[in-house]
């Protein structure tokens, strides 16, 4: 299942450059202050640039952009429903296939496909499945805010173990959620996608120039974004870029590629922080007792060490 | 030269869809709805048809990937049954309101449960107001002619929605019918290229499926409503230029049978070819009888049905569909609300018949016109051939 995909020709993404660069998301949208997934949709889109097509399943970043008479994009942009805007870009995929064969379209626009970690990786996860296996030239972004944000804070299955949300409270029998969070951009690469990658916006060159990458490579891509979310973590609003690099530097949520299959980070941590750092910056967690914590910082660590040994397993020999 | 071959419905179907050359096919496989899909890409396998069939996942996904196509400008088929068209129902009212042409052939079958394959109208009755134009067939030469009046019909700048071409599951999609297939050149002339007029471009960038709040939501209801409504005197014109194009005498709503006659039977769909051999039958043997045919069933016709039915003055409505805890079948309802308040309103009996794909043959409608006209039909409605035991 391993292939040679040559991204070395991609362009890098400059700091000094970003402030140029135009998202197609407009100001004056309604998302909360600090809200991490509007940040990433920003960057997303500064990359993408305006040949591009959105199709966003439902969740808050189609509420916060679309109450009609408004618009927040300036970009073409459907929304259809909760679950299916892996479908939906595959319509519009083959669609823009068909008709530029015909010579009745001239462009090829960038489809890119933006679903919260319910829309992904529960409702919706058959129909990204789908567009995934069947190869469809597009882009699918996951906002991974880690909970239902826009119906009230409900836990998904990508809600972390020891959150508390509006269905997995914490309480005297419960500590919250108790299941860990789905895995699903390893889920996406054993689709055999060509490139799969972990992003956040306290990254923000790292996660452009994946979205650089995803957008050149033939065929689906997936990227998963880490994006705090004040309303649903109870954390301040100023804090999310701070709690999202922390996330990372406490290995929490490693940044990574899997490019052809085989894995590599893209940025390693020299200086490992303790989770308790991240946890305590967010009210979700504030019932967790230390024996819970240290459970935790375990399970951080083994899910790391899983992940170095897909990199070497993965890596290429002459390396 | 126009062909008149002996074929399967749902090949004459595929065959018309392929005449029709769609950009986009998404769909997902369901008795009895499969040979069309299967012929279609066999078509695109073969390079006889160019276009992208999308072998999709399920079919909420074929009925999302057809309205993100139809969005880029396509023109879109699908086809479905039964439990399919069940399980697209949340997206066939989101295609309606973006005003999304496309066309899907629906092979009528039961709904679970009990699973069963077989013939009847609950899946479509299950979706009547999803803000689709629909269709009923009768036989094959109509599924293919009505194939190319629906893509016209929906496409139509004045319509701008999806069009339903329902036919019942294997009763027709099965049938091996003698069937003529015009020349290209026919089909072009009446199914002209499809210009979208507005779609997802980034030259002009539009934003499709917004929020919609209290204070637009119901205007933006209207206004489809208004769209589906007006779209009757199109689906009239296109049934005209169709009549013209291949020498037919469809309606909106049709009849057969004795013009003074006092009792009339009511069909959707495939019945009606049996019940005009009762009909002509009970004519012949000097019965004056007639029977009315609803081929759009959404927008429903009323003057044209009124028209038909008129100096009726009992209506033996036939429904393929119960309504569990109404006093009607759904076509019946439907009727009765027509006839509400009017004077000259004739009486309706209403006969829930062919379920699950039970046989209807023709001397059943012989005899279910001579109970109604001795007034021995139930009030509400007659579940007909029920096994007593049950
Ligand atoms: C079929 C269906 N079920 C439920 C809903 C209600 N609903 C809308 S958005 C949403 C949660 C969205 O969560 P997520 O995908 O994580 O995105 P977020 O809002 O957190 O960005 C739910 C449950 C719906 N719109 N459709
Ligand atoms: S609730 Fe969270 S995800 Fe939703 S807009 Fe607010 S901050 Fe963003």
């Amino acid at each position: 299942m391993l292939k040679d995909i040559d991204l070395s020709g991609v362009d890098k993404t400059k700091l000094k450059e970003i402030h140029k660069m135009e998202s197609m998301v407009s100001s004056g949208h309604r998302a909360c202050q600090g809200c991490g997934e509007v940040l990433a949709m920003g960057m997303v889109t500064r990359v993408a640039g305006p040949d591009t097509i959105v199709c966003n399943a439902t969740g808050c970043m189609e509420i916060i952009s679309s109450p009609y008479p408004q618009t927040a994009w300036k970009v073409p942009w459907i929304h259809v429903a909760f679950e299916n805007a892996g479908a939906v870009a595959s319509g519009v995929e083959a669609a823009i296939k068909a008709l530029h064969r015909k010579g009745k379209v001239s462009s090829k626009p960038n489809i890119l496909c933006f679903g919260g970690d319910g829309a992904t990786a529960d409702i919706g996860f058959g129909s990204l499945s789908g567009a995934m296996e069947r190869g469809h030239n597009l882009l699918y972004v996951c906002l991974d805010n880690e909970a239902y944000m826009n119906t009230g804070i409900q836990r998904s299955s990508s809600t972390p173990y020891g959150a508390s949300t509006t269905t997995s409270p914490c309480g005297t029998e419960s500590i919250g959620q108790h299941t860990q969070k789905k895995n699903m951009p390893r889920i996406i690469a054993e689709h055999g996608v060509p490139y799969v990658a972990t992003a956040s916006p306290s990254h923000p060159t790292d996660l452009m120039d994946k979205v650089a990458k995803a957008l050149a490579v033939d065929g689906p891509a997936y990227l998963h974004i880490y994006s705090p979310c004040p309303t649903g973590w109870g954390s301040k609003g100023e804090k999310s870029i701070e709690i999202a690099k922390l996330a990372v530097e406490t290995n929490l949520f490693p940044l990574y590629e899997v490019v052809g299959g085989r894995f590599g980070f893209t940025k390693k941590i020299k200086k490992v922080k303790p989770i308790g750092d991240y946890l305590k910056l967010q009210r979700r967690f504030r019932h967790l007792t230390e024996k819970e914590i240290g459970f935790i910082q375990q399970t951080v660590e083994d899910n790391y060490e899983e992940l170095e040994r897909f990199c070497q397993a993965t890596a290429k020999c002459e390396e | 030269m126009a062909r008149r071959i002996g074929t399967e419905v749902s090949l004459a179907v595929a065959d018309a869809v392929k005449m029709a050359a769609p950009d986009v096919i998404s769909a997902y496989p369901i008795t009895p709805q499969t040979h069309i899909v299967e012929e279609l890409s066999e078509f695109v396998a073969n390079g006889e048809l160019d276009a992208e069939y999308i072998p999709v996942e399920s079919e909420h996904s074929a009925m999302s990937a057809a309205v993100g196509a139809a969005a880029a400008g396509a023109r879109v088929y699908t086809a479905t049954s039964s439990q399919g068209l069940a399980l697209m129902h949340e997206i066939l009212f989101i295609a309606s309101s973006m005003r999304l042409p496309m066309v899907m052939t629906v092979a009528n079958r039961s709904l679970s449960g009990p699973i069963s394959i077989w013939n009847d109208h609950s899946d479509i009755m299950a979706e009547r107001d999803i803000g689709w134009v629909q269709l009923f067939v009768e036989n094959g030469q109509e599924a293919l002619e009505f194939t190319w009046a629906a893509f016209r019909i929906g496409e139509d700048k004045r319509v701008m929605l999806p069009v339903v071409v329902n036919m019942d599951g294997f009763i027709m999609s099965h049938m091996i019918e003698p069937i003529t297939i015009p020349d290209q050149e026919v089909v072009d002339a009446f199914l002209k290229p499809y210009e979208p007029q507005i779609k997802l471009d980034t030259a002009d960038p539009v934003t499709f499926g917004p929020v919609g709040v209290p204070e637009v939501y119901l205007e933006a209801k209207k206004q489809c409503e208004q769209a589906l409504l007006d779209s009757k005197a199109v689906v009239s014109e296109v049934i005209d230029d169709l009549n013209h194009t291949f020498g037919r005498q469809y309606g909106l709503v049709e009849t057969n049978g004795a013009e003074d006659a006092e009792t009339v039977i009511v069909t959707m769909g495939s019945l009606g070819e049996s019940v005009m051999t009762a009909v002509d039958r009970m004519n012949a043997n000097g019965k004056a009888v007639r029977q009315a045919r609803i081929r759009l069933w959404r927008p429903f016709p009323v003057e044209e049905f009124m028209d038909a039915v008129s100096g009726a003055k009992k209506l033996v409505v036939i429904d393929r569909a119960i309504s569990p805890g109404s006093v009607n079948g759904p076509v019946a309802q439907e009727l009765k609300s027509v006839f509400y308040g009017r004077l000259d309103a004739p009486e309706i009996v209403n006969v829930i018949a062919g379920i699950g794909g039970r046989d209807v043959p023709v001397d059943d409608f012989v005899q279910m016109v001579e109970l109604a006209e001795k007034g021995e039909l139930a009030e509400t409605y007659t579940l007909w051939g029920l096994d007593s035991d049950a």
